[in-house]
């Protein structure tokens, strides 16, 4: 649905991505992950035939977008970075005005309309002037925009910014839904929004693609796998030195001021020491109130390919 | 040519949801009846040579009023879309350009026109109430509004070019301001130019907009300016086709 080779943009020669290449199929969730400033929108604008690329090529359902930009255009539905609305029209008419701009037929616009305001729960605010709407509904009035022409594939820039927890979760399970019938493409910085809805990710950091994969291989390929947590008063033991004789236990990081010492224990891959720790501690008879293993989650990755020094 | 009219109406009805428009339309109505009643006031107190009409379309107070209007029908035009950022919203929906630029511009002059709706009323109710017409023949009446079209697509293009420059309606507004007054007072240049044969003076005369309106509006179809207006007006839209294409380049 997507493909992108060598994609390259420039600003005032500052290059925003560089080189990117890769390729979405159809009915996939594609996250698209980066920090601030990374390019995500940089490279969701050149899709959307928003801008074009200083070198390289991308193709849309077949079409360049650059080449072929009406065709590509006609393809696709694009929710831009913050839904830049016009703000003196009310909900039903925007929602009309962009049916008829992006071809629907003019007897079938009314019952688009309706759906996606259903869709997207703009019901109750239809005949309400968008200027006045709160930033959540803003946000789904460009989500049902996106939708109007039944695009094959949907581009969404942001999609759950400025929302609160409940809508967060009201417009994951809708992406969710969409994602039977549409090809998606979204942005995010929201890592467990990607975790959920995904099928796979990029990550991309200072306009190169860091990683590509499914959320599960990337969490398989993290230097550390996650770890174990203990939480324990021991006293005057030395114990973050005995812990580290522990086989599998690559490195110990003790926090904590109080009695109370909390000990991160960075661990090779695929090892359990949780046993061991305990029977550690059970010899030593100090006082345990916490033993978890970690799950190392996406955000682990996030951070270990965006920030490898941090860790 | 379905996408045009949608945008087309999308145009002419985000003026009337904004104030501006009516500020624009109390404006002008104000100084046009301003302008009508001085020039019959005026004429009921000494025997003069030309018509209510004709001086309606030549006095001071028409060209004052004129020049002004133009920068507030086009500021807002493209340079609110860039501000707005809603260009991004419209420029990825499957339009292309040259229909986004001529939606605008004729948007633009709907409205234009829509303004010099009341004035055909001013010379009813005159033919009414003096019981003779406003105008010598109907053919004046038809030169002075095709003159208006003219000079409104002129001056209006140009208020497109400069919208498209610039993100900022403050600016756009005050550059086509100057632009157009400029144009305008080049054709007052002859006037001041007192060598009678100069060719200065004769090729300034033909950018008068002043002198072309009063033969325009006395009934003379002059084919000169028409050629002249409509070629500009092709100019400045290309040219604002050409600068909303290179911010794909510039961005």
């Amino acid at each position: 649905m997507i493909k992108v080779e060598n994609l390259t943009k420039r600003y005032a020669g500052q290059p925003a991505i560089q080189d990117l290449s890769f390729e979405v199929s159809r009915g996939e969730i594609m996250g698209f992950l980066g920090p601030n400033g990374a390019g995500k929108t940089t490279t969701m604008r050149i899709l959307a035939g928003f801008m074009p690329p200083s070198s390289g090529r991308a193709t849309v359902a077949g079409y360049d977008v650059f080449e072929q930009s009406l065709q590509a255009r006609a393809h696709l539905g694009y929710m831009p970075e913050n839904v830049p609305l016009y703000s003196d029209m009310r909900v039903t008419e925007y929602l009309n005005y962009r049916a008829a701009l992006k071809g629907v037929q003019h007897r079938r616009i009314t019952e688009r309309v309706g759906d996606v305001e259903e869709l997207c729960g703009l019901k109750d605010v239809k005949k309400k002037l968008i200027g006045t709407l709160s930033k959540g509904y803003r946000q789904r009035v460009g989500l049902a925009d996106a939708l109007l022409a039944e695009p094959d594939l949907l581009i969404l820039d942001e999609p759950t910014i400025g929302l609160d927890p409940n809508q967060i979760r009201q417009v994951r399970e809708l992406i969710k839904n969409l994602g039977k019938h549409h090809t998606i493409l979204l942005s995010t910085h929201i890592l467990p929004e990607v975790e959920m809805t995904c099928s796979r990710v990029i990550i991309i950091h200072k306009g190169r693609i860091e990683a590509c994969d499914t959320p599960d291989n990337l969490l398989g390929k993290i230097r550390q796998a996650g770890g174990v947590v203990l939480e324990a008063k021991v006293g005057k033991d030395n114990a973050a030195e005995e812990l580290k004789k522990i086989s599998g236990v690559r490195d110990v990081v003790t926090d904590g001021e109080d009695e109370w010492k909390r000990f991160s224990l960075r661990v090779e891959s695929g090892a359990d020491v949780r046993e061991e720790v305990f029977r550690l501690a059970a010899d030593r008879q100090w006082a345990v109130r916490e033993l978890t293993q970690r799950r190392a989650t996406l955000e682990d990755v996030f951070v270990e390919l965006t920030h490898p020094d941090q860790i | 040519m379905r996408k045009f009219y949608t945008l087309l109406s999308r145009e002419v009805r985000g003026y009337f949801h904004s104030p501006i428009a009516y500020i624009v339309l109390i404006f002008f109505l104000i100084v046009s009846g301003i302008d009508f009643y001085f020039q019959v006031s005026f004429m009921n107190q000494r025997q003069v040579q030309y018509t209510v009409q004709e001086a309606f379309f030549n006095s001071v107070f028409f060209w004052f009023a004129f020049v002004l209007i133009f920068p507030l029908i086009t500021m807002r035009l493209f340079a609110e879309e860039f501000k707005l950022g809603t260009i991004e919203p419209l420029t990825t929906a499957p339009v292309r350009d040259w229909q986004v630029v001529l939606s605008k511009f004729f948007g633009a002059l709907f409205f234009y026109l829509i303004l010099w709706i009341p004035t055909l009323l001013y010379f009813w109710i005159f033919a009414r109430i003096a019981n003779q017409p406003a105008a010598h023949s109907a053919g004046a009446y038809f030169g002075s509004y095709l003159m208006l079209l003219l000079l409104g697509m002129f001056y209006l293009s140009i208020g497109c070019l400069t919208s498209v420059l610039t993100r900022n309606q403050i600016i756009a507004a005050v550059i086509s301001f100057c632009a157009i007054t400029l144009l305008f007072f080049l054709g007052l240049v002859q006037f001041i130019l007192l060598d009678v044969t100069s060719t200065t003076r004769d090729l300034l005369g033909y950018f008068s907009a002043i002198e072309h309106m009063g033969t325009f509006s006395r009934g003379v179809i002059d084919t000169r300016p028409i050629v002249l207006y409509l070629s500009i007006t092709v100019v400045m839209l290309t040219l604002t086709y050409q600068a909303f294409q290179s911010r794909k380049w510039r961005l």
